[in-house]
């Protein structure tokens, strides 16, 4: 790869920004290798934390279920599972760390926004600013047996359950005035008279009349993260995200795609198009040359997709159970069997399995790919792989076009997974100028750049309704 | 009969115990809300020697104007002291009379997972009409109603934490399975208002069940680890531990300590010229470290111990701390943490068998 012209580009200021991502439920995790740690010891959580901040990083991120998976009505059993309460296990982490964002995944179907809105403020407070909600929703009845309200809610209507959850939680947050506390004991009131506005909301979704209990922190508001990628997920963040979590970090062609459509989709609502950050989930695997890394990286796939895993992946896009074939054979004869619901719950479904399965069988034919190898070739691709120096050179590219802000990282391994890229990563992207040397803020909304919260800006900057 | 020794727990919401605590607080108003505040107060309670803390709430201002209407939710500010202390118990107060079980079980799980198995559950119930609609929902209204939204909410907390064994991850690289499925389990939970499914998304907490302490007359006590009891006096407070039915016992007490600077007495009076104390039916001590110790060492014959509520936590836990454990600890009326135990070990509480661990064995035998 060529070093990009450092001013020959549209952002030639541009940083990177990095978050990590600690899964929790995935098949991506090595839960396998003797060096992989506990996934719910705290000190687990500790160590990746604290190596993200030694390593500058924007924010740790906590992911969330609210039923453990399952394949055909039986408990997934392959993939780590079992992990904290999101907000609970960041409110521990604010004490043990001082710069980085904590970000709750938390689920806009099964809270309250009163109730949730109020546990964002808290770790807000707790944290001095450093609050993120990556704002999830679920159609499923399945989940919803977790749950008093059960129930379900159809795919549009979770988007606009999730925006009016949105609209009460910001009312919630700038319910009170700054500066509503009194400054001394001898004051006549705890805090001022009318300082503390009641908020009183009824919609379709939401019938709220309540006096918020805290103050906006620092930052004002949580940060606003999403990862919704269908056309109305795309437009909900438009409208309401501070930072979009995204798929599409691996080939720069398709991210630079992606976000130059969040661009003209915030333009569309009148936001200014540099008012979000675009960080994909990535992997990152590097070596000391780029031969080490794909040896690596081979190593890596196998211990994520063990025959069995592979089985189960195959299973899922042929429609039937395949754990009693051979991985390491050749792809089913058979063609895939399309149902509306085979029982597994908690994985993404595949929309048209037949064309996938044609496309797999050319592939793996001009190859001489296994069914495993199959797998690990043709399922998502994910991730860079190559030498610091490498690595540091595609980053900068990537983020001075403009393509990606930053990325999110998913290590695979915890809670060591981020050591090479602290130790090794970070100091070459230092030295190209694109990643900061040491934290100029405090809270995340400083780190990642953002401007006010969306409710706090002048009326003339805001976008009309509707 | 002498005493036996008494288990200590302190509450430590907002200034105090009463509404105008923040007037006499040695911080000003603004810095309640803020990590420094409730590290710094969990660290010199956990210094102390007390046993545990537990951190008050709901989802209404706890005041009305002008005094506090701010209150972090008792969930995070457990998390934050659990990660800013090292053997001290924490137990916040939750409600279920409207919050979802399901998350209000994985909560206090991680809070048992984060404390290394220092955590306990104070399970409250939410009488106010306006609760209701912070939540939504239509409102529970009776203690019959309230009663059992508390007994089903219990049930299903305990149930989710015993819904994966203690050995459910296998991390078997021969057989490529994380977990051993048969050692997870579906609650299949049907109460009178709701359903749940199971199993948890949180691995068993490290105590197996968390201790739970309650009011016993608004939850059955087969379901509490801990009944705390109130009464006026000691004759009642002794009556209600008699009748509790619950392991442990323990009476509420409030207390207004003298200080070097003011009697307790005096310390109320200026308190009361902006609120009165609320009455809560809770033995009340307003006096000397001296006059508590003695009414402690004739508590200790009565109940396992007290949770004390002071006035204001700046002037009386300094007392409490520098006078009155110390000469509890010379009579040997206070038991004694162990760094590296847990709560359940320190209150002398047995690790609960997991119930379908125990019913699959008892499968077995026949």
């Amino acid at each position: 790869m060529t070093r990009t012209d450092p001013l020959d580009v549209p952002r030639p200021d541009a940083q990177l920004h990095f978050g990590v991502f600690f899964q929790g439920v995935n098949h991506w995790t090595i839960w396998s290798a003797p060096d992989s740690g506990s996934q719910i010891d705290p000190a687990s959580f500790r160590r990746v934390a604290r190596t993200a901040e030694r390593g500058l990083f924007d924010a740790f991120f906590l992911g969330e279920g609210l039923r453990l998976r399952e394949v055909d009505g039986r408990i997934h059993d392959l993939d780590v599972a079992g992990r904290p309460d999101a907000i609970t296990q960041l409110a521990a982490l604010a004490a043990v760390t001082r710069h980085i964002g904590l970000v709750s995944t938390s689920n806009s179907t099964f809270n309250e926004p009163a109730d949730l809105a109020r546990r964002l403020s808290g770790l807000d407070l707790l944290s001095e600013g450093r609050a993120g909600w990556n704002v999830v929703t679920t159609d499923n009845a399945w989940t919803g047996a977790n749950f008093r309200r059960g129930g379900y809610l159809d795919h549009a209507d979770r988007y606009r359950r999730a925006e009016e959850f949105l609209t009460v939680a910001r009312a919630l947050w700038d319910g009170w005035q700054d500066g509503a506390i009194a400054g001394s004991t001898g004051a006549p009131a705890w805090s001022a008279p009318s300082a503390v506005h009641r908020v009183r909301h009824q919609g379709a979704q939401f019938d709220v009349d309540l006096a918020p209990t805290l103050p906006r922190s620092v930052q004002g508001h949580p940060v606003i993260f999403q990862a919704g990628d269908s056309g109305e997920g795309r437009d909900f963040a438009a409208r309401n995200a501070d930072v979009i979590f995204s798929a599409h970090g691996t080939d720069f062609d398709d991210a630079l795609a992606f976000a130059e459509d969040i661009r003209r989709r915030l333009r569309a609502v009148g936001r200014p198009d540099d008012d979000v950050r675009i960080l994909p989930g990535t992997e990152i695997i590097i070596g000391a040359t780029e031969a080490e890394a794909l040896e690596k990286k081979r190593w890596i796939r196998l211990q994520q997709v063990t025959p069995t895993t592979a089985l189960g992946i195959a299973g899922a896009l042929w429609g039937f159970d395949l754990s009693d074939r051979d991985a390491d054979g050749p792809l089913p004869k058979e063609d895939p069997v399309v149902s509306e619901n085979d029982g597994s719950f908690g994985s993404r479904r595949i929309a048209d399995p037949r064309s996938v399965v044609s496309e797999w069988r050319a592939k793996a034919e001009a190859q001489g790919w296994s069914l495993r190898e199959a797998v690990i070739h043709l399922g998502p691709q994910r991730g860079h792989v190559g030498t610091p120096s490498g690595l540091a050179d595609r980053f900068t590219r990537f983020v001075r076009n403009g393509a990606v802000d930053g990325f999110n990282v998913t290590p695979y391994l915890i809670p060591d997974g981020l050591d090479d890229i602290v130790d090794l990563l970070v100091p070459e992207l230092q030295e190209r100028g694109v990643y900061r040397t040491e934290y100029t803020g405090t809270t995340l909304r400083e780190h990642l750049g953002l401007r006010e919260p969306l409710t706090r800006r002048p009326a003339s900057e805001q976008r009309q309704a509707g | 009969m002498s005493g036996s020794a008494l288990h200590l727990a302190v509450e430590l919401d907002g200034d105090g115990a009463h509404p105008a605590a923040w007037r006499r607080a040695a911080h000003s108003p603004d810095q309640l809300l803020t990590p420094r505040r409730l590290a710094g107060t969990a660290t010199v309670a956990e210094n102390a020697g007390f046993t545990l803390v537990t951190l008050d709430d709901g989802p209404l201002p706890p005041g009305a104007s002008p005094n506090p209407v701010g209150r972090i939710g008792a969930v995070e500010r457990a998390a934050f002291v659990a990660a800013s202390t090292t053997t001290i118990g924490i137990a916040p107060v939750v409600a279920v009379t409207y919050a979802e079980p399901f998350h209000v079980s994985s909560q206090l799980a991680s809070l048992d997972h984060i404390s290394e198995g220092r955590a306990g559950w104070v399970v409250a119930e939410e009488d106010r009409p306006e609760a209701a609609r912070t939540w939504g929902r239509p409102e529970v209204s009776g203690p019959a109603a309230r009663a059992r939204e508390s007994r089903d909410g219990v049930r299903v907390a305990r149930a989710l934490w015993d819904s994966w064994e203690d050995d459910a991850v296998i991390r078997s690289v021969a057989t490529s399975r994380y977990l051993d499925r048969e050692r997870l389990h579906y609650i299949d939970f049907t109460g009178e208002s709701y359903a749940v499914k199971g199993p948890a998304i949180v691995p068993r907490p490290p105590q197996g069940q968390l201790v739970v302490l309650g009011r016993p007359d608004s939850v059955p006590a087969a379901q509490l680890d801990v009944a705390l009891v109130t009464g006026r006096d000691l004759a009642t407070v002794a009556g209600a531990a008699a009748s509790a039915g619950t392991p442990l016992v323990l009476a509420e007490v409030e207390v207004a300590l003298d200080t070097p600077d003011a009697t307790g007495a005096e310390r109320v009076a200026d308190l009361e010229r902006y609120a009165s104390w609320t009455d809560h039916g809770r033995l009340r001590l307003t006096g000397s470290a001296e006059q508590l110790v003695l009414l402690l060492a004739e508590l200790s014959t009565v109940v396992d111990g007290v949770r004390l509520h002071p006035l204001v936590i700046d002037e009386d836990l300094p007392v409490l701390s520098q006078r009155v454990l110390p000469a509890l600890s010379d009579r040997h009326l206070v038991t004694r943490r162990l760094p590296g135990t847990s709560l359940r070990t320190t209150l002398g509480l047995e690790r609960p068998a997991n119930r379908f661990a125990a019913a699959a064995v008892q499968e077995e035998a026949r």
